[in-house]
């Protein structure tokens, strides 16, 4: 199971430094970040592509969830 | 094309259309800024006694009109807030403080640079030493809260208040008054002011450009991405005002227009600002296209902004190129420790609220 980031109504810097942090405690592991805003998609998916993880990106009602694995 | 690649010719364009508003007639090393325009406006509503500054910009209005239709063009606008407006009303009158100490929001500071002012220079490490702070908060949990969505009509405010104010700079009914004289005269025709802020508008709200967010991005995640459309402001600029400025380029500290040479305000007054555009989550160029595109935190800071820079005038905290008023130093001090006050309390607030959730988890 994947663990679970939930940055839905976050703003900027959050969604990206909660995700960090994720990263971090997990090195390597599995994450779903869900979020509400494009900016914070974006940034969350440039800063897990230069940490060297695969992206993958649902989006349903304006609410993305950003599947991420090494 | 790269993404860094992309947000420096977005921020190249954005350099040279200041360039361009500086040739047509805005304040010189002014084409842009944020914080001196909603302080014009502030004068021209009649919410500060200023003379010299009084003038509604059609730039400001074009940004929001700019973002307004760039994020409903894509589906992003949405109305949305209820993240500690109070605390960001609060923050945004001293981020204006700060930044009329030092003249200029910092978009101009970085225009200033790029016309020879080396004040600004002092100005941007003391910009960039704020947002160290910042980071230092955000590292230990700082967050003004979630936001959520709101009814659509809070969404619209800005955008109409957008509308409010170009109908008065077009009619300009007698209790709105522009400055004869000073940097509230000097203005690009009304028509060019209005197309080039809704191109600036437009490409700020798809690029994401903000001043703060390039530099916390470097110190906090090593991200150079947002540092690339600030580097393409400078330089695009730069070029800009070599071609079509070139009269008023000058490399020094003294004698820069709309300027004063005391450094340690110009350093503390940026330093004030980086503090609270973190703390905000974007700086005053940013929150204005927030703003636009519905959200109602931001919203409250343009209004905040407008305040303060009225506060600003009437207080006399503003600085003036014959340098800074007691009042102004005055207000730098009560501004850092009021923010950082507001800094701390969020943080033992969050602290407190995960130490309650894992006795909840625990005893679950």
């Amino acid at each position: 199971m994947p663990n679970i980031v939930d940055a839905r109504g976050r703003s900027c810097p959050e969604p990206v430094i909660m995700t960090k942090k994720a990263i971090d405690n997990n090195p390597g592991g599995e994450f779903k970040i869900l979020v509400d805003l494009d900016v914070a998609k974006e940034n969350i998916i440039r800063f897990v592509k230069s940490k060297g993880y695969k992206v993958d990106v649902k989006e349903k009602d304006k609410e993305y969830t950003i599947h991420i694995k090494k | 094309m790269g993404s860094n690649k992309k947000i420096f010719i977005c921020g190249g364009i954005i350099g040279l259309i200041a360039a361009i508003l500086m040739k047509f007639g805005n304040p010189a090393n002014m084409g842009i800024c944020i914080a001196c325009f909603y302080r014009d406006i502030a004068g021209a509503l009649g919410l500060h006694g200023a003379e010299t500054v009084r003038y509604i910009r059609p730039e400001i209005i074009g940004f929001i009109f700019g973002g307004f239709i760039a994020a409903s063009l894509k589906g992003e606008f949405r109305s949305r807030g209820g993240s500690s407006p109070i605390i960001r009303f609060v923050l945004s009158v001293f981020l204006m403080f700060g930044a009329l100490v030092f003249l200029g929001c910092p978009l101009r500071m970085i225009l200033r640079l790029a016309n020879g002012d080396l004040n600004a220079l002092i100005g941007l490490i003391g910009y960039v030493f704020g947002i160290f702070i910042g980071i230092q908060f955000i590292k230990k949990g700082y967050s003004l809260g979630k936001s959520f969505n709101q009814t659509k009509i809070s969404g619209y405010v800005i955008p109409i208040f957008a509308i409010i104010l170009l109908i008065f700079l077009i009619v300009k009914p007698s209790f709105i008054s522009f400055s004869t004289e000073g940097p509230g005269s000097m203005r690009a025709p009304i028509i060019l002011s209005l197309i080039l802020g809704i191109i600036v508008g437009l490409i700020l709200q798809r690029s994401r450009i903000c001043t703060a967010g390039g530099f916390r991005d470097v110190l906090l995640i090593k991200d150079y991405h947002f540092l690339w459309g600030i580097i393409g402001i400078f330089i695009f600029n730069l070029v800009g005002n070599l071609i079509l400025n070139f009269d008023t380029f000058h490399i020094g500290f003294a004698n820069q227009p709309i300027a004063h040479t005391e450094s340690l305000w110009n350093f503390l007054g940026m330093s004030l600002v980086g503090i609270c555009s973190i703390f905000l989550g974007g700086c005053p160029l940013r929150q204005t296209i927030l703003a636009s595109e519905g959200d109602t935190d931001s919203g409250i800071t343009v209004f905040g902004l407008i305040v303060g820079a009225a506060l600003a005038h009437n207080f006399q905290i503003a600085a003036s190129p014959k340098g800074v008023p007691f009042n102004g130093k005055l207000a730098v001090i009560i501004g850092f420790i009021v923010v950082l006050f507001i800094g701390y309390s969020v943080i033992k607030n969050v602290q407190g609220q995960e130490r309650v959730s894992k006795e909840v988890e625990k005893n679950a």
